[in-house]
C-alpha cells in the first residue's frame, strides 16, 4: 500500500460468555481509504465497529490509530465519531444542538460553534432545519443530520454502522452517492459496516468480508466479485452457480476439468492442482451463455423460469443432472425482444477463460456453514 | 357484521366507564363541593343557610401553618423518594429483562398488604422498646433506646416507605425508553459520564421526575394514617385536619371546605406541571 496507514489492527480477539465473536483479527486501513466490513448478522463486523468506537475493549490484541495505542482508551477520548444505525439524535435538541453537541464538549467559542455548525449543515444540504427537532424530519433527514453531527468533529475516521439499513431503496441509492461525495470531499477515511454486498461493492475503495469472526477475504470490490478467496465469499457476494469438477489433465500453463462429462480446458489456477483432483468451477449468471438446444457443447438443460428485469433477462436452467443453473443476459440491439418459453430445451456453456476454480477444501470454513450464510 | 357485533360492545364499555366516573367520581365531589357553601348542624351535619364561611375559616393563621407544614413534609418525602428512586430504577432499567420482571414484582408485592397495617408495622420497629432499638442496644451501639417515634422523622419514613414505589414506576418507565445509543453518541461525541449525565439522561428522564413528583407530593398532603399512628400531635398533614372535622369535630362543612382547598391546591400544581411540559415540547417549533 502507497497511502500511509491510519489504523492498524492487530491480533483482535473478544469473547462475549465464552463465545468468540471476534478471533485475531489483522486489519490496517489507510489514510482517506473507504473500508467496508462485509458480512451476514452475527459475522463479528458490529463488534469490530465497537472496539474501534471504543463501546467495547478487546480481550486481545491491539488497536493503533496514527501510530498511537488507543485500545483502552475510553470513546470519549478517541479522535473518531460513528453515525449509528438508527441516528441516535437527540430528542430533545434541535438540530443545530445536536450537531453543536460534540463541539460544546470541546469547549469551542461560540462564534466557532455556530460557524461550524452552519457549515455542516449546509454540506448535507439542511441549513434551513436547523430549529427543527429531531422528531419533525425523514428518515433521510435524520440521517443526514447524524452525519453532519459526526463529521463537525473533523474526525481523522468516520464509523458508519449500517447507516443506511432503515431507509428505503430509492433513498438508499441517494445517499449512496451522497455519501461517497462526502468521503471524499472531506478526505475523512470511512469504515463502513453493511450486510448488503451490493452496497459494499458499489460504494468501497476496499471490501474486508467478514464470518465467525474471522476476515474471508480482503480486497477491492473487483477482486472480490471476481476472484473470490473460498466459497463463503463467492456465495456471500453475489449470485453465484458452482460445478463440481474434476482434473483430468494439468500442464504446466493449462489444465482440463471434467465438469458432469463436459470437459473445458481452462488456465491453471494460483492454487496446487494434480491429475484425479476434484475442483469447484465457479461462474456468474452474466458469465453463462445459454445456446441453442442443437449447439454442439455445453450441458443440456431446459428453462424452468424466466425473469424480466429491465436491463438483463434472468434465466433458471434446470440440467439433465438435477443441477439448476442461474443465467443473467443483457439485452443487445440485434434482438430487443429475445425471451424464453418456459419449458424450452437449451444448452448451458460459458465464456472461455471467465470461470473461477477454488479448491475442494478450502481455507477453514467447512463447506455447509458457507452454505447456511 | 363485524361492526355490527363491536358497536354494542363499544357502547357498553363506554356507558360502564361513564357510570363509573358519573357516580363514583364526579357525584360524591359535587356533594363535597356543595357541602363546603352550608352551614353545621349537630343533628343532620349540614344545614342551610347557604355561606362562605367555611372558607373565610380556613384563612385562619392555625390552618395556614399546618399546610405549609404539611407541603414541607410532603417535599422532604418527595425529594427522599427522588434520591432513592432515581438511581434505582436506572439501575433496574439495566438489569436483565427477566431479572427486571422479578424486581418490579418484589417492588409491587408490599401493596398487597394493607398500608394501614404496614404503617403500624413501622411502629412496631420504631418504638421505644421496638426491633430496631433493641437490637441496637443488643449489638452495644447505644447505651439507652433512641426517641425515634412520634417525631416528625417518623412521619416522613412512614411516607416515604409508602410512597416510595410511585416514584419509582414512573420513573422506570422513561429510564427503560432511554436508548443505550443516545448514550454511546453522547460518549462518542466526546463528553464523559458526568457531562453525558447532564447533558442526555437528565432532560430524557426529567418527564418520569415530573411524573413521579406529582404522584409522591400530592397523596403525601393528604395520608392521614400515617402521622396518627407515627407522628403525635405536632406533625398534622392536610389529611389529618380534613379527617379530625369529618370524624371528629362533625364539622362536615368546614371539613369539605378544607378538601376543596387542597383539591384546589393539587389542580393548580398539575396545571403547572401540563404547562411546563407543553412549554418543553414547543421549544423545537420556533
Amino acid at each position: 500500500m502507497t497511502q500511509k496507514t491510519l489504523l492498524s489492527l492487530r491480533n483482535l480477539g473478544k469473547q462475549f460468555s465464552g463465545k468468540t465473536v471476534l478471533d485475531s483479527l489483522d486489519l490496517d486501513i489507510a489514510d482517506g481509504e473507504f473500508i467496508t466490513l462485509l458480512g451476514p448478522s452475527g459475522c463479528g463486523k458490529t463488534t469490530l465497529l465497537r472496539l474501534l468506537a471504543g463501546f467495547e475493549i478487546p480481550d486481545s490484541g491491539t488497536i493503533e490509530l496514527n501510530g498511537a495505542d488507543i485500545t483502552a482508551l475510553p470513546p470519549e477520548q478517541r479522535p473518531l465519531n460513528t453515525v449509528f444505525q438508527h441516528y441516535a439524535l437527540f430528542p430533545h435538541m434541535t438540530v443545530f444542538d445536536n450537531v453543536a453537541y460534540g463541539l460544546k464538549m470541546e469547549k469551542r467559542p461560540k462564534d466557532e460553534i455556530h460557524q461550524r455548525v452552519e457549515e455542516a449543515l449546509a454540506m448535507v444540504q439542511l441549513g434551513e432545519f436547523a430549529r427543527r427537532k429531531p422528531h419533525q424530519l425523514s428518515g433521510g433527514q435524520q440521517q443526514r443530520v447524524a452525519i453532519a453531527r459526526a463529521v463537525v468533529k473533523r474526525p481523522k475516521l468516520l464509523l458508519l454502522d449500517e447507516p443506511l439499513s432503515a431507509l428505503d431503496y430509492k433513498l438508499r441509492r441517494t445517499m449512496q452517492i451522497e455519501l461517497k461525495r462526502l468521503q471524499r470531499e472531506l478526505g475523512i477515511t470511512f469504515v463502513f459496516v453493511t450486510h448488503d454486498q451490493e452496497e459494499a461493492l458499489s460504494m468501497s475503495d476496499r471490501v474486508v468480508v467478514l464470518q465467525s469472526g474471522k476476515v474471508q477475504q480482503k480486497g477491492t470490490p473487483r477482486e472480490i466479485y471476481e476472484r473470490p478467496a473460498n466459497l463463503f465469499t463467492a456465495r456471500f457476494v453475489g449470485e453465484t452457480n458452482l460445478f463440481p469438477g474434476v482434473l483430468e489433465q494439468v500442464d504446466e500453463q493449462r489444465i482440463t476439468v471434467n465438469v458432469s462429462g463436459y470437459r473445458r480446458t481452462m488456465r491453471r489456477p494460483g492454487f496446487p492442482v494434480s491429475e484425479g483432483e476434484g475442483v469447484h468451477v465457479l461462474l456468474r449468471p452474466e458469465d453463462i451463455r445459454v445456446l441453442e438446444p442443437d449447439a454442439d457443447h455445453g450441458f443440456a438443460g431446459k428453462v424452468v423460469e424466466r425473469n424480466y428485469k429491465g436491463s438483463t433477462l434472468d434465466s433458471v436452467i434446470h440440467l439433465e443432472d438435477g443441477t439448476e443453473v442461474l443465467a443473467s443476459e443483457f439485452f443487445d440491439e440485434d434482438d430487443p425482444a429475445f425471451d424464453y418459453r418456459l419449458g424450452e430445451p437449451v444448452r448451458v456453456s460459458w465464456v472461455e477463460g471467465w470461470e473461477w476454480l477454488l479448491p475442494l477444501e478450502n481455507g477453514g470454513v467447512p463447506e455447509d456453514q458457507a452454505a447456511n450464510a | 357484521m363485524l361492526r355490527g357485533l363491536r358497536q354494542p360492545f363499544r357502547t357498553g364499555v363506554l356507558l360502564l366507564v361513564w357510570t363509573w366516573l358519573l357516580a363514583l367520581v364526579l357525584a360524591p365531589n359535587l356533594l363535597v363541593i356543595g357541602a363546603s357553601f352550608l352551614t353545621r348542624d349537630p343533628g343532620t351535619f349540614l344545614s342551610l343557610p347557604v355561606t362562605l364561611e367555611n372558607y373565610r375559616n380556613l384563612l385562619d393563621p392555625l390552618y395556614l401553618e399546618v399546610f405549609l407544614h404539611s407541603l414541607y413534609m410532603a417535599s422532604i418525602t418527595t425529594l427522599v423518594c427522588l434520591l432513592i428512586g432515581y438511581p434505582f430504577a436506572w439501575a433496574l432499567s439495566r438489569v436483565a429483562k427477566d431479572r427486571q420482571l422479578l424486581l418490579i414484582f418484589l417492588l409491587i408485592v408490599p401493596f398487597w398488604t394493607n398500608s394501614l397495617v404496614r404503617t403500624y408495622a413501622l411502629k412496631l420497629l420504631m418504638a421505644t422498646n421496638g426491633l430496631i432499638n433493641t437490637g441496637l442496644m443488643e449489638l452495644g451501639l447505644i447505651d439507652g433506646p433512641l426517641r425515634m417515634l412520634y417525631t416528625e422523622g417518623a412521619v416522613i419514613v412512614g411516607l416515604v416507605y409508602l410512597l416510595l414505589p410511585f416514584m419509582i414506576l414512573p420513573l422506570y418507565s422513561v429510564f427503560d425508553d432511554l436508548r443505550r445509543e443516545l448514550l454511546m453518541a453522547s460518549h462518542d461525541l466526546g463528553a464523559g459520564r458526568f457531562r453525558t449525565f447532564i447533558h442526555v439522561v437528565i432532560p430524557l428522564t426529567l418527564p418520569g421526575v415530573l411524573a413521579g413528583v406529582m404522584l409522591v407530593l400530592l397523596p403525601a398532603m393528604g395520608l392521614f394514617f400515617v402521622p396518627d399512628i407515627l407522628g403525635g400531635s405536632r406533625n398534622l398533614l392536610v389529611g389529618n385536619v380534613i379527617k379530625n372535622q369529618f370524624l371528629d369535630a362533625r364539622n362536615w362543612p368546614f371539613g369539605a371546605a378544607a378538601a376543596i382547598m387542597l383539591t384546589l391546591a393539587m389542580a393548580l400544581l398539575l396545571f403547572t406541571h401540563r404547562l411546563s411540559q407543553r412549554r418543553l415540547g414547543e421549544e423545537g417549533d420556533v
